[in-house]
């Protein structure tokens, strides 16, 4: 037999290959952050609860914290909000939250409905620092260091295996 | 014909939708230069659409972004590195050539020179195997015995 004619069924396997690896590939799956190991974006923004004072990342030197975008338009944040209620609680890490293009009421209700997990939370109404984050969706949480380099980014709820097996082993690393 | 006019029909309502959904610019050519940019940028959210072409929140704010930078007059370059910055190559839908991309950017044409290559090997190959085979004297005998019958 002409060994030629094996070429297009040799094509042929190659292509259902790339088709297998392709199809099973989530299209909204995660994203590189173009942020990782580099300095968090400076911004100087009003704190929901307190509009006249503000916040900026640069007062959290010296310390690893987790900054944590959220909305009350935003559905699968009501799923995280839980957890983040509970991960606040075991001080582990302290918890600022950015509220993200969202209602000042609004969001201020879900806090009290649901409970209050962040030291803090800054109001990005217009949604120009989230843009300096690389931010696509909510809810997305930065791991920043005492440098104040972020060193890890979840473009999806946190769980309890994120929690368990991402972040705790990384703030501890990163407290040594 | 009447296909023809369905077709112009439908890419009129298509672009009069991309216009409708892109946001009026002060001046005509800010626009202009927003559209050609914005048709090179991909949205985040809606992963296959362009920035230009997207409804999503979030390109709406990249849109206003990147209209404010024009209008603080920086260059096409500038703003496309602003945004390369926070959302990495993925917000390009033309790849910068580096060594992650390079079997991307020449893998056509090194599947185009191999492949010429082995075409011209084959052909080679067959011209060898189809090689002239002169007739013996008695088979040219009987060609021309029935080239005559033919003819009377």
């Amino acid at each position: 037999m002409n060994r030629l004619l094996l070429i297009p069924l040799i094509l042929f396997a190659v292509l259902v290959g790339f088709f297998f690896v392709g199809l099973r590939h989530d299209p909204n799956g995660e994203l590189p952050s173009a942020l990782i190991n580099k300095a968090a974006p400076a911004f100087e923004l009003p704190q929901l609860q307190e509009p006249s004072k503000s916040f900026s990342p640069a007062e959290m030197k010296g310390k690893v914290w987790l900054l944590n975008v959220w909305a009350s338009w935003c559905e699968p944040c009501r799923e995280e909000h839980p957890w983040l209620v509970e991960y606040s609680r075991s001080g582990i890490v302290p918890i600022y939250g950015f509220n993200w293009k969202d209602d000042r009421a609004a969001a201020l209700r879900v806090l009290d409905e649901l409970g209050n997990p962040y030291v803090l939370t800054v109001s990005d109404a217009d949604g120009r620092v989230a843009i300096d984050y690389g931010v696509t969706g909510a809810p997305e949480t930065y791991l920043i260091d005492r440098q104040g380099v972020i060193r890890y980014k979840k473009a999806l709820p946190l769980d309890k295996d994120t929690w368990e097996k991402e972040i705790v082993p990384l703030v501890k690393q990163l407290n040594r | 014909m009447k296909e023809f006019a369905f077709i112009i029909t439908f890419l009129l309502i298509v672009a009069g939708v991309a216009v409708v959904r892109a946001q009026p610019a002060d001046d005509a050519q800010l626009e202009k230069r927003m559209q050609a940019l914005t048709q090179q940028l991909r949205c985040l959210v809606c992963r296959n659409e362009t920035l230009a072409d997207s409804p999503a929140d979030v390109a709406e704010d990249l849109r206003r972004q990147i209209r404010d930078q024009m209008k603080a007059g920086k260059s096409d370059q500038e703003i496309i590195a602003f945004l390369h910055e926070r959302y990495g190559d993925f917000v390009l839908y033309k790849p910068p050539v580096k060594s992650t991309t390079y079997l991307l950017w020449f893998g056509p044409f090194v599947l185009l020179i191999g492949g010429t290559f082995l075409l011209y090997q084959y052909l080679g190959q067959r011209r060898r195997m189809i090689a002239d085979k002169p007739l013996t004297d008695e088979e040219r005998k009987r060609a021309e015995e029935l080239l005559k019958q033919q003819v009377g």
